[in-house]
């Protein structure tokens, strides 16, 4: 075998008060979802574990609910069950959209939505239409329950806003009325590969102007971003192709792209521009 | 730790390490010699198992996880009549050169297949291709697999319209 596990403890608690008290106790603990970011950081030695906290028998972690003006997904709830819901398919297209187009079947059948945003990776694909969302993130840690806004949670390469012993429990996404969306992802392949860049765009657009826009861009930063100033440049404007020219130049400046195994800042940079025009072409129905 | 599970109908009982993956528990501890090993960072798919009915690869997988649950490898599937039928559609079409992803590109395409029959919906070529993306065959047999695993949804599924 070429890699091999360091030596760890392994806890597999019941339920969240447990899991924290863990994270609390045990030094160098970390959480275990579904395993498919952190099994591979410690074979590698990218990250240091000494002791795994599987939270994958936790009850109230797991599932997808409609509360009726949101949707609540469990942070340990498998891609593949996203993929499979029908409250994920008729309220929240584009993040179903992003969920497609991940890993392969038998990844999204062990990771996880909460694995993939603690992860952190720039390159998240759940991240940009969560962003878009503007989801809500529940934390649970020996203080008591938090919530975070999506928008403050990655906190840069890599980081969240997590304490040591916090557990994302949930995902809050309030329901909206949206009128087009579109998840583009450019990768060095057609399936099962990472992001050279990712662009998620959510509009409303009513009698021809653009009441609404969010738009989010995974790989091009150290963390999953919000184009906050092309939005604004849509937002309250009438859809027009140089409206959206001008956004979407917008985002290239917006964007801090680097050189890495899968591309090139220049074309990072580049693909911004493409991306997004096409996104928010399909979305704000400018074809 | 000690871990039971069951393995291809049968409860197994095994000593491991806590950082053991069940695909070193398969192979090393239990002889299960279908389930392979490559890349070990889950891009290969060689390592396939069914975990619950579900294709995981073991390689990302903790033995201690998988306490309480059913896995299932091709061995445990020599009874089964849709898994024998694809398995003869898969040498029919020659969907197997050097073998070494066969166990697990079977495996994989037996849940698949077996999903789709008991939904009785006709999946689309680009469905089935993406059902099977997770497993590398460095022989490139896809275009055989597609024929193998049409061939028994057609004979299963006749008259369903495709989607
Ligand atoms: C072959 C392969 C292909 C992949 N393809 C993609 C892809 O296309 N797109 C993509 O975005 N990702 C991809 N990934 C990365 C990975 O599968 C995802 O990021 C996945 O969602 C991680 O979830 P997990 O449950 O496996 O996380 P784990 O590995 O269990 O955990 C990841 C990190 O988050 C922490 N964590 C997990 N859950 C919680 C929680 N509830 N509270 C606090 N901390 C927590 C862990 O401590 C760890 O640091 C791929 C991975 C592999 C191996
Ligand atoms: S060995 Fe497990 S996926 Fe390659
Ligand atoms: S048959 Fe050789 S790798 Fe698939």
């Amino acid at each position: 075998m070429y890699y091999r596990l360091p030596k760890i403890e392994y806890f597999r608690p019941k339920t969240l008060e447990e899991a924290v008290g863990l994270l609390e106790k045990v030094e160098g603990s970390k959480v275990i979802a579904g395993g498919t970011d952190i099994l591979v950081d410690a074979k590698t030695s990218r990250v240091r574990v000494k002791a795994l906290v599987d939270i994958g028998s936790i009850a109230e972690l797991r599932g997808i609910e409609d509360l009726g003006g949101a949707i609540r997904i469990g942070a340990a709830t498998k891609l593949q069950e996203l993929l499979e819901s029908s409250a994920v398919s008729e309220n929240l297209p584009l993040l179903r959209a992003a969920v497609e187009s991940m890993a392969s079947w038998q990844i999204r059948n062990m990771a996880t939505v909460g694995g993939n945003l603690c992860n952190a990776s720039p390159a998240a694909d759940t991240a940009p239409p969560l962003l878009a969302y503007d989801a809500e993130l529940v934390v649970v840690g020996p203080g008591g329950s938090r919530t975070v806004p999506i928008t403050k949670f990655f906190t840069g390469y890599r980081a969240t806003a997590l304490g040591r012993a916090e557990i994302l429990k949930e995902i809050i996404v309030r329901k909206a009325e949206w009128t087009g969306w579109n998840y583009i992802k450019l990768g060095r392949r057609d399936g099962f590969t990472l992001s050279i860049v990712a662009v998620a765009v959510l509009a409303r657009v009513r009698n021809g102007t653009v009441e609404d826009v969010r738009i989010a861009l995974n790989s091009v930063a150290p963390t999953p971003v919000r184009a906050y100033g092309a939005e604004e440049m849509l937002r309250g404007r009438e859809v027009s192709r140089g409206a959206l020219e001008r956004a979407a130049r917008e985002v290239m400046d917006e964007v801090s792209p680097i050189d890495d195994v899968r591309s090139t800042a220049w074309f990072r940079r580049e693909m911004s521009y493409r991306l997004t025009l096409d996104a928010l072409t399909k979305a704000l129905g400018a074809e | 730790m000690r871990v039971a599970f069951n393995l291809n109908g049968r409860r197994v009982e095994v000593d491991v390490e806590p950082g053991e993956i069940l695909l070193d528990t398969l192979r090393l501890r239990l002889d299960v010699r279908s389930v392979k090993r490559g890349c070990e960072r889950g891009e290969c798919g060689a390592c396939t198992v069914l975990l619950d009915g579900r294709p995981v690869v073991s390689c990302l997988l903790l033995t201690a996880q998988v306490e309480g649950r059913e896995v299932t490898t091709v061995e445990g599937l020599r009874e089964d009549e849709l898994f024998g039928e694809l398995v003869d559609e898969f040498n029919k079409s020659f969907a197997v050169q050097c073998g070494y992803c066969a166990p697990a590109m079977v495996l994989t395409s037996y849940a698949f297949v077996k999903r789709v029959v008991e939904g009785r919906s006709r999946p689309s070529t680009s469905e089935i291709l993406k059902a099977v993306e997770g497993n590398l065959c460095r022989c490139g047999t896809y275009p055989r697999v597609l024929r193998a695993i049409s061939r028994v949804l057609e004979r299963r599924l006749p008259g369903e319209p495709r989607r």
